[in-house]
């Protein structure tokens, strides 16, 4: 048995995000409300990569996840990948890319935005200049992504 | 070439091209010199204020009855049952929607134009959502720089004043940076204009420059747009201070251009001397006036497809 398989368990079938940037494991596990589903989840945190840095690593037992909602983990986690699992196999891997936009998934930081007070599904689009913001397709305004803490 | 404008909304000035920017200046202009009192003969215009702003709401509504048509609407949301009622935004404007031709409305929720451009038929004015835009105040502005200027290139413009907070100056900056102009931002540090302002004119190669009082550059500026310092937003000695350093004087004056036309959206506190109002420098009370040319040439578009680039009527 190699060290890396000493480190999680292996599954049956479901996927395993991995790459994770360290400390946003549990931010994606709650973020994604992945710990709401029945499944088996395991959670490796801190886990050493071969060139000596760390990552976090999480493994659903039968749940696939698709590209799309893949992309969406980039917010967090740009390099993560995600490896789809049947009879203990890889038999997918995808590398999450960031999505131009993200729809009905995040909750604008401005409280007065008026997608706050009506039923409105959000846009934000990603901005790409020194650094990464989002912004509201509603109020205009630009939020660096550490503003965005909980799912719509 | 046809109106790209017409039927369309007009919410915010980041949604607006050089070339319609350009249309909508070309028809405020052709308005002014020749009226057209029946253009929007039989139109209905929902003027919906869900809060109070009576400079906007009377220039919005003039420019309509100048044009022949007629308004409904209300002019502050708290007077009327539909806030008592408790409706959503959303369900106000679907019925109000469907009594008009075109819509303009004012909110103190920032979104809220481009929501209800979203859920009507019509064309929607944005007259102001909470702190994000204002875009017909962005296009009398423009207006009145390119009627005293005869251009919109190669202007040496300087802002005064409120370069933090002033709505009004971040879209007319973020408007003038679709042509080439020379920028020059006077402010106390505390009210300097924001980072995201800077970043957007450094990837537009606008050049630009700070500094720390009016008398050094003004010989040789074409545009001076002064805005009134929010007492609200600083501390009494803070304002007292930057009230008493940026004023524009009369004794300012005595080498400038003589095509230079200082600029203020109103209403004015001490900013600019009152013995100014008298050269021919004073352009606020014009600018103001132009409010209706500028609200006239956004509705013509949006409601007729009599207007086309370069072949004003
Ligand atoms: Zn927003």
């Amino acid at each position: 048995m190699t060290h890396k398989n000493l480190q999680v368990e292996a599954i049956e079938q479901g996927s395993v995000i991995d790459h994770i940037s360290p400390q946003q494991g549990i931010k994606i596990l709650k973020f994604f409300q992945f710990n709401n589903k029945n499944e088996k989840i395991t959670i490796g945190l801190n886990l050493p990569t071969n060139n000596g840095e760390s990552k976090d690593l999480i493994k659903i037992e039968n749940l696939f996840i698709s590209n799309t909602q893949a992309n969406q983990l980039a917010l967090f986690t740009p390099n993560a990948t995600i490896n789809q699992i049947k009879n203990f196999k890889v038999v997918h891997k995808y590398k999450v890319k960031l999505p131009t936009s993200f729809i009905g998934m995040l909750s604008c930081p401005n409280s007065n935005c008026i997608c706050r007070h009506e039923n409105v599904k959000t846009t934000f689009y990603i901005q790409k200049n020194t650094t990464l913001k989002l912004k509201c397709h509603y109020c205009e305004k630009s939020f660096d992504r550490t503003f965005f803490n909980e799912l719509y | 070439m046809n109106n790209p404008l017409f039927k369309k909304n007009i919410i915010s000035i980041a949604d607006l091209s050089r070339n319609e920017l350009e249309l909508i200046l070309n028809v405020a202009k052709s308005l002014k010199e020749t009226p057209q009192p029946a253009l929007l003969k039989n139109k209905v215009i929902a003027s919906c204020f869900f809060e109070s702003s009576t400079r906007t709401r009377l220039s919005f509504e003039t420019a309509v009855l100048r044009l022949g048509g007629n308004v409904i609407g209300f002019d502050d949301a708290n007077n009327t049952s539909l806030f008592k009622k408790g409706e959503t935004l959303v369900d106000s404007v679907k019925v109000i929607g469907a009594y008009a031709d075109a819509f303009f409305i004012r909110h103190p929720q920032e979104g809220a134009a481009r929501l209800t451009a979203e859920c009507v038929d019509i064309p929607v004015i944005n007259a102001g959502d909470g702190t994000n835009q204002h875009p017909t105040q962005t296009v009398l502005d423009l207006f009145s720089i390119f009627e005293t200027q005869q251009t919109l290139e190669n202007l040496n413009i300087a802002f005064v004043g409120d370069l933090k907070y002033s709505r009004t100056v971040h879209s007319l900056v973020q408007a003038i940076s679709l042509f080439s102009c020379n920028l020059f931002f006077i402010s106390a540090n505390t009210l300097a204009m924001p980072d995201y302002i800077l970043e957007a004119l450094d990837k537009k190669n606008i050049s630009y420059s700070m500094h720390k009082s009016i008398e050094e550059i003004i010989d040789s500026l074409d545009i001076i747009y002064i805005t009134r310092v929010q007492k609200e937003r600083l501390h009494e000695t803070e304002y007292q201070h930057i009230k008493s350093v940026f004023v524009l004087k009369k004794s300012m004056l005595s080498n400038v251009r003589e095509n230079l036309r200082i600029l203020h959206p109103l209403p004015r506190i001490d900013e600019i001397e009152s013995d100014i109002d008298s050269t021919p420098y004073a352009y606020y009370f014009q600018q103001a006036k132009n409010a209706i040319y500028a609200r006239q040439a956004v509705l013509a578009l949006l409601l007729t497809n009599k207007f086309t680039k370069g072949d004003e009527e």
